[in-house]
């Protein structure tokens, strides 16, 4: 992992924080996080990695995760964590930050068996996914 | 100064940002005829019925965008306009036959999936020249009520104003256009007296009728229409 | 409201899961607490929008507050989880963030500006306050039933809109109890299902269902109970690639039947009647 200080990598880290609304720096690398996440399994890297990585300005590296992709925003590790950090907005964060470039992370014109999903899953999957 | 502008009073347009003097009075569309511009598209039957004259504009003063139809719509001293060719928004194809939304409850979704990510900011009711509940019918569709789809939606004629606002990127009037289909074709109650008189059109029995009318002159028809019966037989 | 709740469903209760409107309804009636659904409503948008200059996806619940207002309540019940759980956090974070509300009141030009003052709640609340009367209306408790409540995590999470504890949640075995179930218990039970995932990455669904029905069959239940519509499709509809078939209820549809209420239970993937059928609560 590259080490990366440059202001354009520190505004990454500002970016995150400024839409989270939540310290990335107060994180201690507990592992509370990962450990209660019921998605690790299928994580490119576990969540406190990428709190690691965001203070380090690794932001490509992030990008190219699909940590953030696969958090569903269930909340367990934000009522868990001991420093009191909302990691589910700090996920959205970094969601948001490739979102807003209008990319889109699902292929809304083709999503197999519509006929059977329920409206919810489908209006859930498009806000967290589409932009 | 042409004999034109001496004897009408005259206001000044912005057309994509040129400025012109035209007669006060003029729709938009003969407006930017006036000025010199030709329609090729984005005007049809300049009526208010065809849609095909989408135009967006914004008045003096006002920081708000104004959508209309050219046709319907009078010029006003200090307007910016800009006419909209064309909406080329995707229309889902669909057999009739395979849309029934007793067999389907997602059959909106499934063909205009981009319905789920409304976000009810009404933009598209905003925008609509005919006043229709725009958002209220997106919402209908998502929640699978195709027939009150269909009601709300009963005016729309397709200018495309909504989905070009949209920050969802929803084919309203596509959809909807959906709705009614499927809300002739399975919701509504089937009618004996339009099957019968489709056969009777197709047997011949007005063909002699239609060819008096064809060859009518005009005020000899108007007056056949206004004096027509619309009582209900029996 | 004087005579029951104002009740907004939400666009799944419409179709999908329109057995567990039915049943909550039929439920809330015979409590003589009816819900009376909304004039008007938006679409929640599901999940709710975590970043804070986010306005935009905040309007959908707004809107549906404001229709709330403009019926003169101060209460509203929804069905669903989801729901709950985005008409709450963006109601809290209107009447936590007057800068906000400010923002939405400026842009919702065409509604009265909305005031900040209805409260959000989820059936599960009410019928817990009302156990007492529905111990009184059970006519046929459902003794022979083993069920494994599932929470899942818009009912608890985040804490500052949970109905429950969050790691040890309370509310469905009291209800269970109350209607004679044997409530199974499932460490599992407030563990995410898997969510939207369910649309584009179903192979994740389907791990989080293993985990989480092995474990309640392992314990013995017969059957689930849960409210929330996503949940009851993934947990439902996703064991079809295990070795696993135990029906997944509303709580409302045992409530209802515990009551003698006749539920439909139509919409079910996995059939729940003839469970029903073999522990004689259905003829």
């Amino acid at each position: 992992m590259k080490v990366d200080r440059s202001k354009k990598a520190m505004d990454f880290l500002d970016k995150v924080e400024e839409l989270s609304g939540e310290s990335v720096n107060a994180c201690i690398r507990c592992g509370t996080c990962s450990a209660g996440c019921p998605f690790v399994e299928d994580m490119d890297v576990l969540p406190e990695r990428i709190f690691k990585r965001i203070v380090l300005g690794d932001k490509e590296g992030i990008l190219e995760k699909n940590t953030m992709w696969i958090c569903a925003a269930c909340f367990t590790c934000s009522v868990r964590c001991p420093r009191d950090i909302d990691i589910a907005k700090i996920m959205e964060a970094v969601r948001q930050i490739v979102l807003r470039h209008n990319i889109d992370m699902v292929d809304v014109d083709d999503v197999e068996n519509m006929k059977e999903l329920p409206q919810l899953a489908v209006v859930g999957c498009f806000r967290k996914e589409t932009g | 100064m042409s004999e034109d502008e001496e004897n009408r009073e005259m206001i000044e347009i912005f057309v994509m940002g040129k400025r012109y003097k035209v007669p006060k009075g003029l729709t938009i569309m003969t407006a930017l005829e006036y000025a010199g511009y030709k329609y090729v598209r984005g005007c049809g039957c300049r009526g208010g019925f065809c849609g095909a004259c989408a135009t967006i504009y914004r008045t003096e003063d006002e920081y708000k965008f104004k959508m209309d139809l050219a046709c319907q719509t009078a010029v006003q001293d200090g307007m910016f306009l800009v006419q909209l060719p064309f909406v080329p928004a995707v229309r889902e194809d669909f057999d009739i036959e395979e849309v029934d939304p007793k067999e389907n409850d997602n059959v909106m979704l499934d063909y205009y999936s981009e319905i789920a990510r409304c976000v009810s900011c009404n933009t598209c009711t905003k925008a609509c020249p005919q006043d229709i509940e725009a958002m209220d019918y997106v919402q209908a569709a998502l929640r699978g009520d195709v027939e009150r789809c269909a009601d709300l939606s009963f005016d729309c004629i397709q200018c495309g104003l909504c989905s070009i606002r949209c920050p969802a990127d929803i084919k309203h009037y596509h959809l909807a256009q959906l709705a009614r289909r499927i809300t002739g074709r399975y919701i509504h109650e089937h009618s004996d007296e339009l099957e019968k008189r489709v056969q009777e059109i197709k047997n011949g029995e007005y063909d002699d009728k239609m060819k008096e009318m064809v060859e009518m002159e005009m005020e000899e028809l108007k007056k056949l229409y206004e004096e027509r019966d619309i009582r209900e037989e029996g | 409201m004087e005579e029951g709740y104002l009740y907004y469903p939400g666009c799944t209760l419409k179709t999908k899961a329109s057995d567990y409107e039915e049943s909550a309804m039929a439920v809330m009636e015979a409590l003589g607490k009816p819900l009376v659904e909304m004039d008007d409503w938006y679409c929640c948008g599901a999940v709710q929008s975590l970043t804070e200059d986010d306005i935009m996806h905040q309007i959908a619940p707004i809107r549906t507050m404001c229709c709330a207002q403009e019926q003169g309540e101060k209460e509203v019940v929804t069905l669903c989880d989801m729901c709950y759980n985005v008409l709450k956090q963006a109601n809290e974070r209107m009447k936590e963030k007057p800068d906000d509300l400010e923002t939405m009141n400026e842009f919702l030009t065409e509604d009265p500006d909305y005031l900040g003052e209805v409260d959000v709640h989820h059936i599960f609340e009410i019928l817990r306050d009302m156990k007492d009367e529905i111990k009184k209306k059970v006519k046929k408790p459902i003794t022979d039933l083993k069920i494994a409540p599932y929470y899942g995590c818009m009912l608890l999470r985040p804490d500052h809109v949970a109905i429950d504890d969050t790691e040890d949640p309370h509310i469905m075995e009291g209800l269970l109890e109350a209607i004679g179930a044997e409530v199974i218990h499932n460490p599992k039970r407030t563990e995410c299902c898997g969510s939207y995932h369910t649309v584009n990455r179903s192979d994740i669904v389907e791990k989080r269902v293993e985990d989480i029905v092995s474990r309640a069959v392992k314990d013995g239940a017969d059957a689930i109970a849960l409210s929330c519509p996503l949940c009851q499709f993934n947990l439902d509809f996703h064991q079809r690639n295990t070795e696993y078939d135990i029906p997944v209820f509303y709580l409302t549809e045992l409530i209802a039947l515990a009551m003698g209420i006749e539920v439909g239970m139509e919409k079910h993937k996995i059939d729940p009647k003839s469970l029903l059928k073999d522990k004689k609560i259905l003829e």
